[in-house]
């Protein structure tokens, strides 16, 4: 009896037939018509970013299909994009922005004031959840005197408020809903969005600056590392934007084909206690726990060769980064000593609410065997990202958390003492507060650096590691940004050769 | 055959109550989760007063018994709501995803079918052969082997090693070039197909052995039919209730194991559909897809009941009798 294999033979056969009449692959495509595939692991939930869109859609659509009045760069600098230029008056209170009169929606319609007045207004709202809300409530006033001129009223000022204009897309106010559709001023056009599976951009001829070096981009959405990485093995994606772990790596590492490029992410690691409750509310008990763990040996084991120890919340891409790795060194005897003199010779016993996901259950049990050894007995619980939110954010009911915080210029956290984590220095917070009213930005790094200091003698928070941020894509590739801050990801300068 | 009505009218009724009985689990379970849906929609940044306009954007924040009247009452329209984070109708969505995940399940079941109906039959006519105790070897080996794995061996083979394939995804314009969607479900199917006709050929397998074992056929025989003959005649419709049974039950299996293969193969298909929702907190989809794939399995055991009675009048009698 041949059948079962004669029927097994016809399967394959039959597969390979499919796969033999694969659609013509285009190879003598013009370049700056090429389509450049995407590859990434965070899919928008919706299309807009005052409705929790998520960090997919910032990477996806922020410079690409929408703009703000200025832009934050890769390497982390705020650069007029909408607006033309500004003038801050002497108290720096007024900001006075005339916009570019050369703009146009993909719509047809031309950019106003109005559209600017409209769209800062729609991230205030009070329906709005825009995780930058809070940043734009120094706002008192907006005025549109003529089409092209805004002019904000500060209520006291604030030096970082062209740098949190960047985060705000300037979006047509005629526009209906926007949470499906889009209508920006960028060098790409959404083409279409397949839920679950890929976004589309395509170039948009009649942009105001540079167009597009590229005629097509598609995010392709994975929900699992492996099965993206197999895409650009194959060549059915050109580039991963963020690898999140580096297992997969050595496959493209040996080969010339991909290109592997390491930037700086502005992701921590967090041990965070909650400053409120004993013994953490004694600064000499945090530092112990600081100084009982090996942060060198704990990236080693979770990124290999990739990541950066920091000595506090600051990435070396904002302003104020210094190097405050040696505050809390790794020895176990100065730990044993501090803890010792706070009270707790034979250490003590604490609950750590642990994130379900990658990399905080592997984190939480490093911590448990390297505190061991100082006498403190780590409770891990496990929790989902959810009950993360309700539990430690919004309840504070919480000992000690990880956590991680993928901002940058976010140590200003550590000025809210009604921040999760309850850290509470008056001195800090009048740092903080000074900071954002300086008159220079040379004052306001200053002032933030003694924060930094600060918190790091006080050991607010144990900061584990910086996140690397990775990119890799075939060499055919190139002009793809690599820090990847604030997510996004502009697609605007990718060639293929 | 006033039997037959009587028995489709209950099992009919059995199935609606089956459908808002588990309307009602899968409500509650979800709602006994930790955690509150509104905080999707959030940042590590909100307000309190962005907190409690999410909550009433989802409606988390009324009472729970309000929250299910509100949803049986969409049901009872044959509406499923809204996503509460894409804002998108529930309804069109999955629909949209079918287009994957039914293809996907039937193609696999067809050819688990086709290849069990060979691998099981084979290996118990030739039980005492080589290749005989091969193929009931196959069949374990790929009880104990997890689909995932099947998968990440089928693309490891025909995407990466030999190109033949891709890896993983759907064409952008879904169906419009049939052959491509195919070449894209081709890996998918085949790695569901074979998983499930391991489990499925040890049925056959064993039903078929019972069959030879039976008296009816050696009668057959012993009037002169071919072992082909008897078991066409005899054999298939005595054999065929148990594995009927089965066949629903692994029919079933396939669409809910959907979710690994679309993942592991990044379909957008149902499965993908509840993994996001279920990551994401949205409880409209998780309601939508988990009614939806609970109708269809109720559905398919409602057809598998009704063509076993169809095939043996034994069971008819039995329902007869009942009266």
């Amino acid at each position: 009896m041949k059948t079962p294999l004669a029927l097994a033979a016809t399967i394959v056969g039959a597969a390979l037939v499919l796969a033999g009449c694969s659609s013509s692959t285009p190879s003598a495509e013009d370049a700056a018509d090429a389509t450049i595939a995407i590859g990434s692991l965070y899919e928008p939930q919706n299309l807009s970013n005052t409705q929790g869109g998520g960090q997919g859609v910032t990477e996806a659509f922020n410079g690409n299909v929408y703009e703000g009045l200025y832009k934050l760069t890769d390497d982390g600098k705020v650069e007029p994009l909408l607006a033309a230029s500004e003038e801050v008056s002497e108290d720096g209170l007024t900001y006075t922005i005339t916009l570019r009169d050369d703009v146009t929606f993909h719509s047809g319609k031309q950019l106003t004031s109005a559209d600017v007045k409209a769209s800062v207004e729609a991230v205030t709202a009070e329906d709005s959840k825009s995780a930058r809300k809070s940043a734009f409530s120094v706002i008192s006033g907006i005025e549109t005197p003529d089409d092209t001129t805004v002019v904000f009223t500060l209520s006291q000022r604030s030096i970082s408020f062209l740098y949190n204009l960047a985060y705000i897309w300037i979006i047509n106010a005629d526009a209906e809903d926007l949470t499906t559709t889009e209508d920006g001023t960028g060098p790409y056009t959404l083409d279409e969005w397949k839920q679950g599976s890929t976004l589309t951009l395509t170039r948009w001829d009649d942009y105001w600056g540079e167009p597009a070096a590229n005629g097509e981009v598609v995010f392709t959405y994975f929900t699992e590392a492996t099965a993206q990485n197999n895409a650009l093995l194959t060549g059915e994606i050109d580039v991963i934007t963020s690898i999140q772990s580096p297992d997969a790596l050595e496959q493209f590492a040996s080969n010339d084909d991909y290109t592997i490029s390491e930037g700086t992410s502005t992701t921590k690691e967090l041990l965070a206690f909650n400053d409120r409750v004993a013994p953490f509310d004694n600064a000499l008990v945090r530092k112990a726990v600081y100084s009982a763990i090996d942060t060198e040996k704990l990236l080693t084991s979770i990124w290999g060769d990739y990541g950066t120890l920091i000595g506090s919340m600051v990435p070396p891409t904002d302003p104020w980064y210094e190097d405050l790795t040696d505050v809390n060194p790794y020895d176990v005897d100065l730990a044993k000593q501090q803890l010792a003199e706070a009270g707790y010779p034979d250490g003590f016993e604490f609950t750590l609410d642990t994130p379900s996901y990658d990399p905080h259950p592997v984190v939480a049990e490093f911590l448990q065997s390297q505190l061991a050894e100082v006498g403190i007995t780590v409770n891990i619980n496990t929790i989902s990202a959810d009950e993360w939110y309700t539990k430690v954010f919004q309840e504070r009911d919480f000992e000690a958390t990880l956590q991680e915080h993928v901002n940058d210029r976010d140590v200003v956290w550590y000025g809210n003492p009604d921040f999760y984590w309850g850290y509470d220095d008056a001195q800090v917070q009048q740092w903080v507060a000074e900071a954002e009213q300086a008159a220079t930005t040379d004052e306001q790094t200053a002032l933030l650096k003694q924060v930094n200091e600060k918190i790091a003698a006080d050991a607010a928070s144990v900061w584990l590691y910086l996140y690397p941020q990775i990119v890799v894509a075939s060499s055919e590739l190139s002009g793809y940004p690599v820090n990847g801050l604030n997510s996004q990801f502009f697609a605007y300068d990718i060639v293929k050769s | 055959m006033p039997e037959m009505l009587t028995y489709l009218l209950r099992r009919s009724a059995f199935l609606v109550v089956s459908l808002v009985v588990a309307m009602m689990v899968i409500f509650v379970l979800l709602r006994l989760l930790p955690g509150d849906p509104a905080n999707a929609l959030l940042s590590v940044d909100a307000t309190p007063e962005q907190i409690v306009a999410a909550r009433a954007q989802v409606g988390s924040d009324r009472p729970l018994f309000e929250q299910f009247a509100l949803w049986a009452g969409q049901m009872v329209r044959f509406d499923l709501g809204e996503s509460y984070i894409s804002t998108l109708p529930v309804g069109p969505e999955i629909a949209t995803r079918l287009q994957i995940t039914l293809p996907l399940t039937l193609l696999a079941f067809v050819l688990a079918l086709l290849l069990s109906l060979v691998i099981g039959i084979t290996a118990a006519v030739k039980a005492d052969t080589w290749y005989g105790t091969v193929l009931s070897g196959f069949a374990q080996l790929g009880i104990a082997v997890p689909v995932f794995w099947v998968g990440i061996l089928l693309v490891w083979v025909f995407a990466l090693g030999l190109g033949v394939l891709p890896s993983g995804g759907f064409p952008r314009d879904d169906w419009e070039d049939p052959a491509d969607a195919l070449r894209s479900l081709a890996l998918p199917v085949l790695t569901v197909a074979i998983v499930m006709s391991a489990s499925l050929s040890r049925y056959i397998r064993a039903a078929t052995l019972d069959v030879l074992g039976s008296d009816y056929l050696r009668t057959a025989r012993a009037g002169g039919a071919s072992l082909g003959e008897a078991l066409l005649r005899h054999g298939v419709r005595n054999g065929a209730v148990p594995v009927i049974a089965v066949l629903g039950i692994e029919l079933s299996t396939t669409l809910l194991g959907a979710v690994v293969v679309e993942s592991v193969f990044t379909l957008p298909g149902l499965g993908s559909m509840l993994l996001t929702g279920i990551e994401q907190h949205d409880f409209a989809n998780i309601q939508g897809v988990l009614v939806v794939s609970t109708l269809f399995v109720l559905l398919v055991g409602f057809l598998a009941d009704i063509v076993q009675r169809l095939i043996d009048p034994r069971l008819r009698a039995r329902v007869a009798g009942a009266r």
